[in-house]
């Protein structure tokens, strides 16, 4: 990889985010014009008075309402795209993410529980023990999955993606017996298993945008050890790649991204399985140009979808359904393509 | 034209004492003593299980021994900080496997690893050396190929071009030729004995067919269930009671006129 090739993929993806999310922001229920937007914003930064002639109701839509929630989308997106890509270059395994390992459905369940509890009276504040529980449930799911997988030496995508599944079925069985516990408030469960970034809040993007910052400078550090990974162990530890290090260090830096992720949106399947695939057909494997992309890709790609369902559909779909309704076709269009390719399937 | 052997430089590189590895419960290598020295190309034989590879593997600091000291450069191989020895070492395994689809390019690239800061740009003269490893080894023209597509025997020859970028002291070999067919390990060999004989480079070689040793190294170590059974130099120590000692065949050495190496052939004792 060279810079020059780094900055041609990375400046317009990065302009073509900032629009996108400019332009997200007009959408919705009320007009409001991208010169309106960029004023709103740089009034609220700068904290100074609103300029004359921006409606006022305009003004807390677009700067309390949608931002919190197009920069979620973001947010969320890049680092499912990141912890995605992340997980296949240390699992050697195009199919790994959170989703198929099952952490996704582990932090969900870590959450589920404390909503459960909050239901049966138990005083915990939800901006807190929601981030911490997701995390143990998806680390604690990441070392059961780990530790199926780990009697065949080489973590091949069958052992890895049969216990991801397996544990993840478990797991699913426990989330509906909590279901089932909620009673009649099993709604709020069900909405945010679904995947919804309708409830972003400002205190949302201070909890991710530091997650995905430095989770991302962190990935992209190691990102050359990482394409050496791609070599095996016994050849990566000769170049002197500490490959336990190297694999413990970014394991539990992408769980962290999952679960903030998902503690945020709920399950949001696909975007980090679909992302890094599709972007390693564009640019290749090299995990120093596939990670930083796949952060703005994946951003984008939930940005768009979000934008879709809260603004373009006529009713609100879930968005953790519309991205599986959408990247599970694809997905089965490359497994296919792979096929017919001569590739053995992954 | 190298100079003989005997008028070589033969500086220490490893010194083994009374080393054990074991796997679990499964012994592996028992009470290995051994000095390697620089100026002739060792070769290490042995049947199937007989520990071969993990000692190649304790030679590289892959594997720390449960007992025993081993030293490189006089320095035990502990206190060698990991980097450091990737700037020394360099390993062909016997299988290269890559998982994703980088280039020729990018895989050999992957050399200059230990002698590049983490953020640093490939100079001219790294760039130059990529060039001459992918020249030398014959895979110019794959470069900018994915190596997911390449034959067994191409991926080999990447691996070595990768090892000869990282610029090593010792290169080590893991049957780097067992999946190769005659042609192609013929000219691997000679191209890594022609960095040898130029003394560019020393070389310790895991091998399994014994007339490419006979060939390639100078000096031969057996090992037999974990242990060293005989060592010494290939002319004193390919013999017909070391093969039969080691791998239970009857075998006939012969000076070949034609390869002007020593040949082995077997046959199974006639008890079978």
């Amino acid at each position: 990889m060279n810079r020059r090739a780094a900055a041609v993929w990375m400046l317009p993806l990065a302009a073509v985010l900032v629009f996108g999310v400019a332009l997200s922001a007009t959408l919705g229920y009320l007009d409001v014009s991208i010169p309106d937007v960029f004023a709103i914003l740089i009034a609220k930064l700068r904290g100074l008075d609103m300029p004359p002639g921006i409606d006022p109701v305009a003004a807390t839509v677009v700067a309390d309402v949608r931002m919190p929630r197009i920069l979620a989308a973001v947010l969320v997106g890049g680092l499912l795209g990141v912890s995605g890509a992340v997980f296949q270059a240390i699992l050697l395994n195009p199919l790994a993410d959170s989703y198929t390992l099952g952490i996704s459905t582990g932090a969900a369940f870590g959450a589920s529980l404390v909503i459960v509890l909050q239901i049966f009276g138990l005083a915990l504040p939800p901006g807190v023990t929601i981030p911490v529980f997701a995390f143990g449930g998806g680390a604690g799911t990441l070392a059961v999955v780990l530790f199926l997988a780990a009697g065949d030496r080489r973590l091949s995508s069958t052992s890895l993606i049969l216990a991801g599944v397996i544990v993840a079925a478990i797991l699913s069985a426990a989330i509906g017996f909590l279901k089932f516990l909620a009673d009649e408030q099993v709604g709020l469960i069900i909405f945010w298993l679904m995947g919804s970034l309708a409830g972003a809040s400002w205190a949302n993007i201070l909890l991710l945008a530091p997650t995905a910052l430095l989770g991302t400078l962190v990935a992209v550090y190691y990102s050359r050890d990482l394409n050496i990974m791609a070599t095996g162990d016994r050849a990566a530890t000769s170049l002197g790649v500490n490959t336990v290090r190297l694999r413990l260090v970014l394991l539990a830096v992408s769980t962290l991204m999952t679960a903030l992720a998902v503690s945020v949106s709920g399950i949001i399947g696909f975007v980090g399985l679909i992302v890094p695939h599709m972007l390693r057909h564009l640019i290749g494997p090299d995990n120093r140009l596939l990670i930083p992309l796949s952060f703005f890709t994946g951003g984008l790609l939930l940005l768009v979808a979000d934008t879709l369902t809260r603004a373009v559909l006529p009713v609100e779909v879930p968005i953790g359904v519309l991205t599986a309704l959408l990247g599970g076709p694809f997905f089965c269009f490359l497994f296919k393509r792979r096929q017919r390719n001569g590739a053995t399937a992954f | 034209m190298a100079p003989p052997l005997s008028e070589r430089n033969t500086g220490q590189l490893w010194s083994l004492r009374e080393v054990h590895f074991s796997y679990g419960d499964t012994p592996v290598l028992r009470d290995i003593g051994l000095e390697l020295r620089s100026g002739r190309c060792t070769g290490i034989l042995g049947p199937n299980g007989s520990g071969k590879t993990t000692l190649l593997d304790l030679l590289a600091g892959l594997q720390a021994p449960q007992s025993g000291t081993i030293e490189f450069q006089g320095r035990p191989m502990a206190a060698w900080p990991k980097k450091h020895l990737a700037r020394l070492l360099a390993l062909v395994p016997q299988d290269f496997m890559v998982r994703f689809g980088f280039s020729v390019r990018e895989v050999v690239e992957m050399g200059l690893h230990p002698h590049l800061h983490r953020f640093a740009t490939p100079s001219e003269a790294d760039r130059a050396l990529i060039d001459q490893a992918l020249a030398v080894t014959g895979i110019a023209t794959l470069a900018d190929r994915p190596v997911t597509r390449l034959s067994g025997g191409e991926k080999q020859r990447v691996a070595v071009a990768r090892a000869l970028a990282q610029r090593p002291t010792v290169l080590l070999l893991d049957e780097a030729t067992s999946n190769l067919d005659i042609h192609h390990s013929l000219e691997l060999l000679h191209l890594i004995r022609d960095r040898f004989e130029r003394q560019d480079m020393q070389v310790v070689a895991v091998m399994h067919d014994l007339n490419l040793a006979a060939f390639f190294c100078d000096h031969l170590i057996f090992l037999k269930e974990g242990r060293v059974i005989c060592q010494g130099p290939t002319d004193e120590v390919l013999t017909p009671a070391t093969i039969n000692a080691v791998y239970g065949v009857e075998a006939e050495v012969t000076a070949n006129a034609f390869t002007q190496c020593r040949q082995v052939s077997f046959r199974l004792p006639a008890s079978h």
